[in-house]
């Protein structure tokens, strides 16, 4: 595969829809535990060079909350749930109750319910993709990180790296109107995942 | 005073600098900053590597400052080329950590770790002494490479600034 393998429009849009119907699944789920309307924003799919896939999200140094999981199954690949801290108290203090001391540092019990949130959202995202694909997949438990995202990113696009430097990213912002919940969920599929999903989803390879 | 000029090394990207230069990269995860530093001469170079070995490429046109095995070589022979004097050269290295620590079968879960032990075995093999490092463990770091002093500033968001 070229290390700037030009996807044909057709897969493009099929794999647009995979960020579609996969994020409109996690912003259902999140909407339903939160009891609020979750906005999406159409998602866009792009190889994208890995210089810049963090600045998606504010930059390399920007402190983030990653939830991140690896995909199993028929069709490997890393997916990412990314909120800014505001976004994350938001969401505790909303669904658990949980009131921010003001401190920086998370307790075991917000580190916890975040683990917990990222395993429904993410559950969600990958469940409608093995609908629609027909294809088993299955995530690995989610790992949590309160860091830079370019540190955490870079974890994600290591598949990539041995084919180039860009990565095939498909990403979707959700937020909440008026209110102060906004995120993104970034799914990277592995380079050798492209084949089985454009086949799975009747998309000519 | 004249203000430090700062000099950006990208993801799998490598530079030199002398004359008062500032090397720095941001957000180094599982990825090792490296640094070589002619006190002699005052010059510096820095490389952001991705992975351990250019043995598992399957890019066209491979880019050197990726792997540990190519970025090392790939460094010196742009040292030597502004003045700088191998057998006088030390390094320093920050990063390699395993941002998220759950088992996994899979290998590049083990990457950090993996690109650590690489460029000790480069280094090793070039003959250049490793005087410090700050590796492992599972949190990002950035990193800051003087090249008046041969000072390596280490920063992340949990603990602080390191001097190196």
């Amino acid at each position: 595969m070229a290390s700037r393998k030009l996807f044909a429009e057709l897969q493009l849009d099929a794999l647009r829809e995979v960020g579609n119907i996969g994020a409109g699944h996690a912003a259902t789920a999140l909407s339903r535990l939160l009891n609020k309307p979750i906005d999406m924003k159409v998602p866009s799919v792009d190889m994208v060079p890995f210089e810049e896939i963090s600045e998606k999200v504010g930059g390399p140094e920007e402190v983030v909350i990653a939830i991140f999981l690896r995909v199993e199954g028929d069709a490997t690949g890393n997916m990412f749930f990314i909120l800014d801290q505001t976004s994350a108290r938001s969401i505790l203090r909303r669904l658990v109750g949980l009131e921010w001391s003001g401190e920086d540092e998370w307790t075991e019990m917000e580190w916890s319910a975040l683990h917990e949130i990222g395993n429904i959202l993410a559950g969600s995202y990958l469940s409608s993709l093995a609908d629609l694909t027909g294809l088993h997949l299955t995530p690995s438990v989610p790992g949590l990180a309160f860091d830079m995202a370019g540190a955490i990113l870079s974890y994600g696009i290591l598949q990539f790296g041995v084919m180039g430097d860009h990565a095939l990213l498909i990403e979707t912002a959700f937020l909440e109107e008026r209110e102060d919940i906004g995120g993104f969920c970034f799914f990277i599929p592995d380079p050798d995942s492209f084949e089985k999903l454009f086949q799975a989803l009747g998309v000519p390879v | 005073m004249i203000q430090d000029t700062y000099i950006k090394v990208g993801m799998a990207d490598l530079n030199v600098t002398g004359a008062g230069g500032v090397l720095k990269t941001t957000g180094l995860g599982s990825c090792v900053g490296l640094t070589l530093y002619d006190s002699l001469n005052k010059i510096a170079g820095m490389a952001h590597i991705m992975l351990p070995s250019s043995d598992i490429s399957r890019d066209e046109s491979l880019n050197p400052a990726k792997y540990a095995d190519t970025a090392v070589p790939e460094l010196l022979a742009r040292m030597e080329r502004i003045g700088a004097r191998i057998r006088s050269l030390e390094a320093k290295m920050a990063g390699g950590a395993q941002m998220f620590a759950f088992a996994s079968q899979n290998e590049t879960m083990r990457i950090g770790p993996r690109n650590v032990e690489a460029c000790k075995e480069i280094l090793k093999r070039l003959n250049i002494p490793l005087i410090a490092e700050d590796t492992g463990s599972n949190y990002g770091r950035t990193i800051e490479f003087y090249s008046e002093t041969g000072l390596l500033l280490v920063r992340s968001v949990q603990h602080g600034v390191k001097e190196l």
